[in-house]
């Protein structure tokens, strides 16, 4: 049991490691740095708050890549996925049925934004089972172009007469914008969404044919291909799986906190790429993901006070992410090593 | 007698499995010892205890007298312990001369390669190991990479060889060459531990044998003093009689299950490796296909079972055209298939017994619905065959990888026998099998032979071959050289159609 959170343990470690660093270069104590991320983070109701805002789109991202990942498809896409998913929003919301009643139009935003999310994922997909391409790069490349496409929308065709200028899309009505608890920016109905869907992916991945072939071909390609699986078929759905779970991600953000389409950098602060640590540090396990996604989301949120409140510059918290990110990295590549040179788990 | 090494006491525990029960064994310089014992007896942990990939839970090993704790394999080489390892452990996307390269420490800073080369072709002609040292390892055979391990472990120089059933896949006159050797190095003061399970080999080269059963040691013992049949019973039993080759009618039916025509096949270097064949195999009938490994039967498999593009000819199974329609339309069909290499081929190895054994019908009832599947079926079912097939594991649950080599080669014929074939193929079906078990297989092939099953053998071990089939097709350098009939055969016939002469 301890060894299975030991790199829980370890990341805590890192991040300490990672404040000393920003120590040597700023001088501001890391004690002083790791007492305001908690603080702000969890230490407060406004904190908790935001913490688990911040985690929703990590859960979803982060549950849509453990599909993916589980398989040995290396999605890097979830960013792109995202923003693809709050443009199929948006789209719903302004241009569709903007006066649709809520109780159709917020579904239908959830579902064509899985849909966007899913598409984007697809391609990477198409060109991997058709031409061989490898998946990594070409689903990060993809990233950029969302980027500039969201941005292309709101300086463009989508760009609102009534914000004065600003890159904004029109707000959406009152009917696109997801409920809030209280006066905090938890749109709930997303969290429940996520919440759900982790149960449902863990039933997916454990209980069904397909997660089945998912954990088949994910392990050794090559006793799928001999026992006849349809590769290709299985890859193509796992792709559209996640990136339909960060397109729904995306709906979240632009329907439950922004209510609008706006600069992709506004959207996601790196959500997609947050969530490949976070399925990494979860060990692709759908439960544990929702429980570091919430210790990310503090992590975030912690990030942007000391950004604040110490001045530090907002790539510090990116900087401890990808430390983080290489550790857990480093830590399951050389545990895969080992268990197939030993042939087997020792216990 | 010196003693070169001596294992103290060894266990080794796998959560509630003892897989080495408090083992005392004993190496005398210059001898060959077989470690001799049933599937899951220890044998390859103990092994991989003494290589340093285990550390023992208790016991102490000593080398020249002196007490040693050997914590990886760096530590053994360092000690002068070599290993041939049962299943491969070779890098895929790297040559042969890489691969070798790898466990070496005396070569050159400049040019290594030049170097290893010419060591490899020294010794691939002097031992007759066919090899192309600048091969990828993923375009060889499973019979090759059994010899690049070899010539991996013989270039390193030690003082202690062990080999892990070396000989499953090589051809009589490999096995011999090896074994000659083998007699060399012991002459030359090196020690040896071979295990196996032909019995004939451990009769013809080991000076001393000892008995594991169950995880525990039964007896060391000269070879002079035993015969097979006291081994056989010393392993599995007082109960245990060696069979003499099975009875079996060699009719078949007329009716054609397999029909190969002017089959052409490109290997993955883009060069045809089957050139041409063409062969029907008939219901009821065994076809055993010989020939030294690299010869081209691992494409003519795979171009059967629709692994690889077929570029001309064609293949019908029971008179519909299956050429190149895809593995998942052959398998379909009804087409069982062992491959050659477990491991990589066979098992998912951290997925669990029952989810293995499901892997060719997890998607049909009664394992699963349209959507979700059934454990509760398939872990009684998964049971049935443990027992059926005496898999050796703790339950049902346990992943596929931590099972013994020879059970996981019974796990993977119980999931191809059981989806009830019209066509079987099977390359080397019971390697890595003891005497009990391969017995049974052969009972099990002859019974499906029987029930109207076409079968294509596709083995080196001629012995094997002779015994199981009715016609003898010998495959060279990716034609077929002539397909006898049983009653008309003999070994060196055979031997020498599949040297090419
Ligand atoms: N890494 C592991 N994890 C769990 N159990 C293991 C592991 N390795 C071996 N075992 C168990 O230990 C027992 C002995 O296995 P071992 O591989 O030593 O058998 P063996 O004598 O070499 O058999 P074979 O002739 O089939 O190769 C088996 O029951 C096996 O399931
Ligand atoms: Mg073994």
């Amino acid at each position: 049991m301890l060894e299975k959170y030991r790199n829980l343990g370890l990341s805590f470690l890192v991040v300490i490691l990672g404040l000393f660093g920003i120590y040597l270069v700023s001088g501001i104590s890391p004690y002083i740095m790791l007492k305001s991320i908690i603080i702000s983070a969890f230490g407060s109701i406004y904190g908790l708050s935001e913490t688990l805002t911040k985690s929703i789109p990590l859960m979803l991202c982060g549950l849509g890549l453990s599909l993916s990942f589980r398989s040995s498809i290396w999605n890097i896409g979830a960013e792109g996925q995202l923003l693809m998913g709050a443009i199929g929003a948006t789209w719903i919301a302004l241009y569709v049925m903007p006066n649709a009643p809520k109780l159709i139009l917020i579904p239908m935003m959830f579902i064509v934004g899985a849909i966007c999310g899913g598409i984007w994922a697809l391609i990477p997909a198409i060109l991997k089972v058709k031409f061989n391409l490898n998946e990594i790069i070409v689903s990060l490349m993809l990233n950029y172009i969302a980027i500039e496409f969201v941005n292309y929308l709101i300086y463009g065709p989508w760009k609102s007469p009534y914000e004065w200028g600003f890159p904004y899309s029109t707000k959406f009505p009152i009917s696109a914008q997801l409920p809030r608890i209280l006066d905090t920016r938890i749109h709930y109905p997303t969290l429940i969404l996520a919440l759900v869907l982790a149960i449902f992916i863990y039933i997916i991945l454990y209980k069904s044919k397909l997660g089945y072939e998912i954990r088949v071909i994910g392990d050794n390609i090559d006793a799928a291909r001999y026992a006849g699986l349809d590769i290709r078929k299985i890859i193509i759905l796992v792709l559209i799986l996640s990136g339909g779970l960060a397109g729904l991600a995306g709906v979240g953000e632009v329907a439950g906190i922004h209510h609008r389409l706006r600069v992709a950098s506004g959207i996601s602060s790196g959500y997609g790429y947050t969530a490949v640590i976070v399925a990494w540090l979860g060990r692709l396990n759908p439960f544990l993901i929702v429980f570091v996604s919430f210790l990310f989301g503090g992590l975030l949120v912690g990030g942007d006070a000391i950004q604040v409140s110490l001045g530090l510059p907002g790539a510090t918290i990116n900087f401890i992410n990808g430390l983080i990110l290489i550790f857990v990295l480093v830590q399951s590549f050389s545990k895969i090593r080992l268990y197939s040179t030993k042939k087997g788990a020792e216990r | 007698m010196e003693k070169i090494l001596q294992m103290k006491g060894i266990t080794k525990r796998f959560g509630n499995i003892i897989a080495n029960d408090k083992i005392d064994f004993g190496l005398n310089k210059g001898e060959i010892h077989g470690l001799l014992g049933e599937n899951g007896a220890g044998k390859t942990t103990l092994m991989n205890i003494l290589y340093g990939l285990y550390t023992p839970d208790e016991g102490e090993i000593y080398i020249d007298g002196t007490r040693v704790k050997i914590r990886s394999p760096n530590d053994a080489i360092e000690l002068g312990i070599s290993m041939v390892h049962q299943s491969f452990k070779l890098i895929q996307s790297h040559t042969v001369v890489e691969n070798v390269a790898l466990g070496l420490r005396d070569t050159s800073f400049f040019y290594p390669h030049k170097q290893i080369e010419k060591k490899i072709k020294v010794f691939s002609e002097r031992y007759n190991f066919r090899i192309d040292p600048n091969a990828l390892i993923w375009q060889l055979s499973a019979g090759e990479k059994q010899r690049v391990e070899i010539i991996k472990a013989f270039c390193r120089k030690a003082r202690i060889f062990i080999l892990d059933e070396p000989t499953t896949m090589l051809t009589p006159s490999e096995a011999k060459d090896l074994f000659r050797l083998l007699k060399l190095l012991k002459g030359e003061g090196i020690s040896i531990i071979l295990i196996t399970h032909k019995l004939d080999e451990v009769m013809e080269v080991c000076d001393r044998i000892t008995i594991l059963s169950g995880g525990k040691r039964i007896d060391t013992v000269d070879v002079s003093n035993v015969d097979k049949d006291k081994l056989a019973r010393m392993m599995f039993g007082q109960n245990m009689v060696l069979k003499e080759r099975q009875e079996y009618s060699i009719n078949f039916y007329e009716d054609v299950v397999l029909e190969v025509r002017n089959l052409t096949v490109l290997n993955d270097k883009g060069l045809p490796a089957v050139k041409d064949v063409s062969f029907d195999i008939h219901r009821g009938e065994i076809l055993g296909l010989a020939g030294v490994s690299g010869n081209g039967q691992r494409e003519l498999i795979e171009a059967i079972t629709g692994l690889r593009k077929v570029t001309r000819g064609s293949i019908k199974i029971l008179d519909e055209d299956v050429t190149n329609i895809g593995t998942k339309g052959i398998l379909n069909r009804g087409v069982a298939h062992i491959p050659e290499e477990r491991m990589r081929m066979g098992i998912v190895p951290s997925m669990s017994l029952e989810e293995n054994v499901i892997l060719r019908n997890y998607d049909r009832a009664p394992f699963s619905n349209s959507l979700l599947l059934d454990y509760g079926i398939i872990s009684e079912y998964a049971k049935g065959i443990i027992s059926k097939y005496r898999i050796s594991a703790l339950n049902e649950k346990v992943p596929a990888g931590t099972l013994s080599g020879g059970n996981i080669q019974k796990l993977i014929l119980a999931r191809e026998l059981s989806i009830s074939p019209v066509l079987i193929i099977a390359s080397h079906p019971t390697q890595g099998l003891d005497v009990r078990s391969t017995q049974q297989i052969h009972e099990l092939l002859l019974k499906k032979k029987e029930e109207g099953c076409a079968i294509l053998l596709v083995s080196e071990d001629l012995q094997e071959i002779m015994d199981l089939s009715d016609r003898i097709a010998v495959m060279f350098n990716g034609t077929i050289r002539g397909i006898i009939d049983i009653d008309r055969a003999n070994i060196e016939k055979i031997g020498s159609l599949m040297v090419g002469v």
